[in-house]
């Protein structure tokens, strides 16, 4: 009886061999029949893109939640700061890859999301884009990279064109405009981008009577603006960031220049919060038209919930951009983590490209993306700061008020 | 281009360029007798822009009125500072000067962005946004109260050098150290006493540029810098200079922004300082040593 129980040598020798061939089958097989999706998300929390990169990790946070009790998915978070860094972000996603994630999101900068969707690309690992705007990352015939985001032309189009509604809804023939724009990178491209369109637009008949390029570290605009006003156009063309924003509209204040509107194309800075806060009433009618999120959208309504409730401190309108475009995009990965019921990259990576939603957050036509792995047809709002809050004022459909053009205090010169 | 466009742009610049001469006031003052270049200038003046930004938000207390307290407080953490931290390296390296206030200035900056974080702030009184228009002039109101600021400062910093037996004293230290070791002076006093009437002036600078910019701990690297240049321009030392100084670089700058290109205002300004160096090393109201 004892020596029944006893294992022969052979019968050791047997179960080492099944052990072995298990744990060297188990990761594929564990990762394939796997019931939780791992998303590698990748923002600059800290550093000098910390404020937007942990407005978008606010948008991250939400997902788990929300598309759980949506798609019915388990999603596990892992987290990455890029810290505001090319270098760092590569190593970050070369880690986060390495921990197991199976889809990354990110990096919200262009820079950061080109290295990060080089290393996607080589460990063979979908990158989902939440937002980035340089056109070249999805020209680069990659297969595992993807982007629910405009590109930078497609920014620009589209917030010249909603300038055109904004003249159409408010019967306002504005015949000129001063440009005036920041002279870093970002605003170097933002302007190459509009002359370059502005001509094919035909809905558009104001004239660039003067274009002026400013520090956007300048801690004194007043010559910038005396010169802008001493141009005596019809209406102020602004790209810029947020910190130079609100110096410029005080020393439009200082300086009595009322126009008929500032109205930019959609840089950030306008709707951010600090605006309004340090403007007081002067934020008021400032337009922008950024990227934004569907306020009337169905989903909208469930995240904006999820958000009120996660971050009772903080307002959703604030956050909504960066929040929103951050949430859609591991939305896209749990849809297609839903329909391809596999981990598996190239599942995964399958699943993506085949994806069609069009219950959204943001503003614009279904998910889909297009051989290039981009999705066209996101959409930009003309969003106004209205009593202290940026609010859509169109397109219609999505209007939470009516635009006010030109501005009350409008005095023509 | 109109005579009322480049009346308005000069004073502009020159309202802006005695601001920044109260800015760089304090720098000149230091080095004028304690011969210790404050490279921890803009950082202090961020502090005190922190200090008004805080008065005016717990006892709506105006700029203008929280330089006195602000200035008061700055005058004793400047006397502390040097009788116990700087004191001691007086007599050594200028390299390790140079170490020493620059570890400061980033020990500054780090604890402003644990304690307030990295965004701006700023204090909103009835005026800020005011101005008088003369015509087709159009003068900034808190730019003329700073610029104002920065004139009775100086005046009352000349009026105690010039008048007072302890400002007799003080310029004594800053002739001779060492006749003024001799006739029994209290030099580490006297030079303790100088950093705390020079951090009371960065204090006044700070409270009144609140009134015009927002204030992020970042700020401060770029206030040494640009105080650095008007010194430079101005001379070293010199009181009027620094006001000099800030006058030049306000108004030189305007002028490129409107003749030129707003972008190239910063150039215009370390273009002069180059020429300065060049012909006249001293600054234009150094004296040569």
């Amino acid at each position: 009886m004892t020596q029944s129980n006893r294992i022969s040598r052979r019968q050791f020798n047997a179960a080492i061999a099944g052990l072995g061939a298990a744990s060297a089958l188990a990761p594929f097989g564990i990762a394939r029949a796997a019931s939780k999706l791992k998303v590698g998300v990748l923002l600059p929390r800290s550093s000098y893109e910390a404020l937007i990169g942990q407005s978008c990790q606010l948008g991250a946070d939400l997902a788990p939640g929300v598309l759980k009790s949506m798609l019915g998915v388990d999603i596990e978070l892992m987290n990455a700061d890029t810290e505001s860094n090319v270098n760092t972000a590569r190593t970050r996603a070369e880690r986060l890859i390495h921990e197991g994630a199976h889809v990354l999101v990110g990096a919200f900068d262009s820079g950061q999301t080109a290295a990060i969707a080089q290393v996607a690309e080589q460990r063979g690992v979908p990158l989902v884009i939440n937002i980035a705007a340089a056109p070249q990352i999805t020209k680069q015939g990659y297969k595992y990279v993807f982007r629910n985001f405009p590109t930078a032309i497609d920014l620009v189009r589209n917030g010249l064109s909603l300038i055109g509604d904004l003249f159409h809804a408010t019967g306002v023939e504005a015949r000129t405009a001063v440009f005036m724009h920041v002279n870093d990178t970002f605003g170097q491209a933002m302007t190459g981008g509009i002359m370059k369109t502005l001509p094919h637009l035909k809905q558009l008949t104001f004239k660039i009577v003067d274009t002026i390029a400013y520090d956007p570290a300048a801690k004194d605009l007043s010559v910038e603006v005396s010169k802008a006003k001493a141009a005596n156009a019809d209406f102020l063309l602004l790209v810029c960031r947020l910190n130079d924003s609100i110096v410029l509209r005080r020393e439009m204040v200082k300086q009595r220049w009322h126009p008929m509107g500032v109205v930019d194309p959609g840089s950030p800075g306008i709707y951010e919060e600090q605006f309004a806060k340090s403007l007081g009433k002067y934020a008021n009618y400032v337009v922008d038209n950024p990227p934004w999120y569907n306020p009337k959208g169905a989903l909208t309504g469930m995240v904006e919930e999820a958000f009120r409730k996660r971050n009772p401190g903080e307002k959703f309108v604030y956050h909504g951009l960066n929040a929103g475009y951050t949430f859609e995009a591991i939305m896209i990965a749990a849809d297609a983590f839903r329909r391809a019921g596999s981990t598996d990259p190239k599942a995964l990576a399958d699943a993506i490209r085949a994806t069609d939603i069009d219950k959204r957050v943001m503003l614009g036509g279904p998910i889909k993306f297009n051989a290039e792995g981009q999705v066209e047809g996101n959409k930009s709002a003309c969003v106004q700061i209205l009593d202290g809050v940026p609010k859509v004022v169109l397109p219609e459909y999505a209007a939470e008020a009516k635009p006010v053009f030109p501005w009350p205090e409008y005095k023509k010169a | 281009m109109s005579a009322s466009l480049v009346a308005n742009v000069v004073l502009s610049g020159l309202l802006t360029g005695l601001v920044y001469g109260l800015m760089a006031l304090g720098l000149s003052v230091i080095f004028g007798v304690v011969r210790v270049v404050n490279f921890a200038h803009g950082e202090m003046m961020t502090v005190a822009m922190y200090a008004a930004v805080l008065l005016f938000g717990a006892f709506k207390l105006d700029p203008m009125l929280a330089a006195l307290p602000v200035a008061a407080l700055f005058f004793v953490i400047g006397y502390a500072l040097q009788a116990g931290l700087i004191n001691p390296f007086i007599t050594r390296p200028e390299h390790s000067q140079f170490i020493l206030l620059v570890a400061l200035a980033t020990i500054i900056t780090n604890v402003m962005l644990m304690v307030f974080g990295p965004d701006a702030h700023s204090v909103q009184t009835d005026y800020q946004l005011d101005s008088w228009a003369i015509g087709q002039i159009i003068v900034d109101k808190a730019r003329v109260y700073a610029a104002l600021s920065a004139l009775a400062a100086t005046a009352g910093l000349f009026a105690f050098f010039r008048f007072s037996r302890t400002g007799t004293a003080i310029r004594a230290c800053a002739d001779n150290h060492l006749g003024a070791l001799i006739v029994g002076l209290d030099v580490k006093h006297l030079y303790a006493l100088t950093f705390g009437l020079g951090a009371a002036c960065v204090a006044v600078a700070g409270c009144m540029m609140t009134l015009l910019v927002e204030v992020s701990p970042s700020v401060g690297p770029s206030y040494t810098l640009l105080g650095f240049v008007i010194v430079i321009v101005g001379g070293l030392g010199s009181m009027p200079g620094a006001l000099l100084g800030g006058v030049l670089i306000g108004v030189s700058e305007a002028m490129a922004g409107l003749f030129i290109d707003p972008s190239a205002k910063s150039m215009i300004s370390f273009a002069l300082l180059i020429v300065v160096l060049l012909f006249r090393p001293q600054g234009l109201l150094g004296r040569r040593t």
